[in-house]
């Protein structure tokens, strides 16, 4: 309970000219939380996402993320080179579209291994043992090592994305509606695998998804966004069984119940 | 004997903006303690706010006004106002929940739903499984649907998964919502002797139960929730 969060975000906005983007968003983060930012489209949970992994840079507000060696440092005045080395290393990123977070047209394993040399693996049967060892935790067989990609399935294409984000052991990942375009049947497989991983690797992770029972799987900790800014927060539980917000209120009430 | 858990003055009420903010008080100047070794039980008609309380303390509801001090971790905590990151080690630690109902997750096993408590309390899997199948047997689940996901159990069966993953831990404090309310008589009397069991052993239980045997069997204590209406606080 002394520990300190990972990543501490303090008033972070982003502006597109005079559209927001996201504004004023502050919250922090413990190692082996997962935190779910819901909110529909256009509410700024993808800008958020984007702003807090680096792959934009917001107008106002800090990050510190605090490094493997205990130090916290100010992501927004890191070298791209830097951010670049930990985006490759400590953290990973998990698309919604598996193509924008894969190489297309080289094989699984080398999806996976590319990550592992990236942060200086050179021997190449070590790399392809750890490999396979990973397509298996992501439940695709072993000889489906040397097909490319495109020859697999949505879910299976999703699963690699994962297996390739966390082969390095990253310490923070970000997943950008996950089981988003998956087939209900699919999503569950999908949804328990990630559970699973999440907890045995003790995982930080921040999940954006417009999917409130996702978010009730996978998190600990719920944002609401809307029109840019948090309207509501605290434990996922508390979040969907008493929505204290209107908007909160509309979303939980417009599940449909099966 | 100690006081684990005291309530006081606590008042819960929902505002629904869907239906022009009009508000709906649950419950007004809920005062009580519980003491370890003891069941204590709130009686009380349907919709008189029994499982709103539960709620409350498991921090699944916000709490308008008053404290929930729990003692945790050596020090004592005001659930009320507790950051989500405090709620849930004291709900890792100090206060366990067997809610009515079990929230199956997709492809995990009845055993493992059982042992993930332990788990994430950091004993090692195979250690949390012997005593899952240990609670599995006592409560008398078939050991051949053990392996199987309870999604497609029946609702007996899913009752007792749910009660085996509530008492595999060690929490001081269990709260019950209906544990035995689907279950035959032969497996309600084998969750009578496990609430005696972990009396004994000094937790200290806040539960509801609707069936009489049962109440009659294991409650030390009854506490009438009517009194906490909201109407009456004025009164």
């Amino acid at each position: 309970m002394t520990d300190e969060p990972l990543l501490r975000v303090s008033a972070l906005s982003k502006f597109y000219g005079s559209r927001v983007g996201c504004d004023n968003v502050s919250f922090d983060l413990w190692p082996g939380e997962v935190l779910a930012v819901v909110g529909e489209s256009g509410s700024g949970k993808t800008t958020l996402l984007n702003c807090l992994s680096t792959r934009l840079l917001p107008s106002s507000g800090t990050a510190s993320y605090r490094m493997r060696d205990g130090q916290f440092r100010e992501l927004y005045r890191m070298s791209e080179a830097e951010r670049r080395f930990l985006m490759r290393t400590d953290w990973g990123f998990v698309h919604q579209n598996p193509a924008d977070g894969l190489r297309m047209t080289v094989s699984a394993g080398a999806n996976v291994g590319e990550r592992l040399m990236a942060v200086g693996d050179r021997h190449y049967g070590k790399i392809r043992a750890t490999a396979v060892d990973w397509l298996s935790r992501v439940e695709i067989d072993e000889d489906r090592i040397d097909d490319e990609p495109r020859a697999f399935s949505g879910g299976m294409r999703q699963r690699l994305q994962i297996a390739r984000n966390l082969v390095t052991g990253p310490r923070l990942v970000f997943m950008d509606e996950p089981t988003g375009g998956l087939d209900v049947s699919v999503q569950a497989r999908l949804l328990d695998l990630l559970r699973g991983l999440v907890t045995d690797l003790g995982l930080a992770a921040i999940v954006v998804t417009h999917d409130l029972a996702v978010a009730r799987l996978l998190s600990q900790r719920m944002m609401v966004m809307k029109d840019g800014r948090v309207i509501e927060s605290g434990l996922t539980d508390r979040v969907l069984d008493d929505p204290r917000a209107p908007y909160t209120q509309l979303l939980v009430s417009s599940i449909l119940q099966v | 004997m100690a006081t684990p858990l005291v309530v006081s003055d606590v008042a819960k009420s929902f505002t629904m903006h869907l239906r022009d903010g009009i508000k709906l008080p649950v419950v007004a100047g809920v005062s009580f303690s519980i003491r370890a070794g003891e069941c204590t039980v709130l009686g009380g008609p349907s919709g008189a706010g029994k499982s709103s309380i539960l709620k409350m303390l498991y921090g699944n509801y916000a709490v308008d006004e008053g404290q929930i001090i729990v003692s945790h971790d050596d020090g004592l905590i005001d659930l009320a106002t507790a950051s989500p990151r405090t709620v849930l080690a004291v709900r890792r630690q100090t206060i366990g929940y067997v809610s009515q109902f079990l929230r199956t997750v997709p492809r995990v096993p009845a055993l493992d739903v059982v042992a993930e408590p332990l788990v994430e309390r950091g004993e090692d899997r195979e250690g949390a499984r012997d005593k899952a199948r240990a609670l599995l047997a006592q409560l008398n689940l078939p050991e051949k649907l053990w392996a199987l996901p309870p999604a497609t159990f029946s609702g007996g069966e899913q009752q007792r998964v749910n009660i085996a993953r509530g008492f595999i831990t060690e929490h001081p404090i269990l709260l019950l919502d209906e544990p035995t309310a689907s279950l035959d008589a032969r497996n309600r009397d084998v969750v009578i002797e496990l609430i005696a069991g972990k009396k004994t052993a000094g937790v200290a239980f806040l539960g509801i139960f609707h069936d009489h045997d049962v109440r009659e069997a294991v409650a030390d204590r009854i506490i009438d929730v009517t009194v906490f209406a909201p109407g009456k606080i004025a009164a």
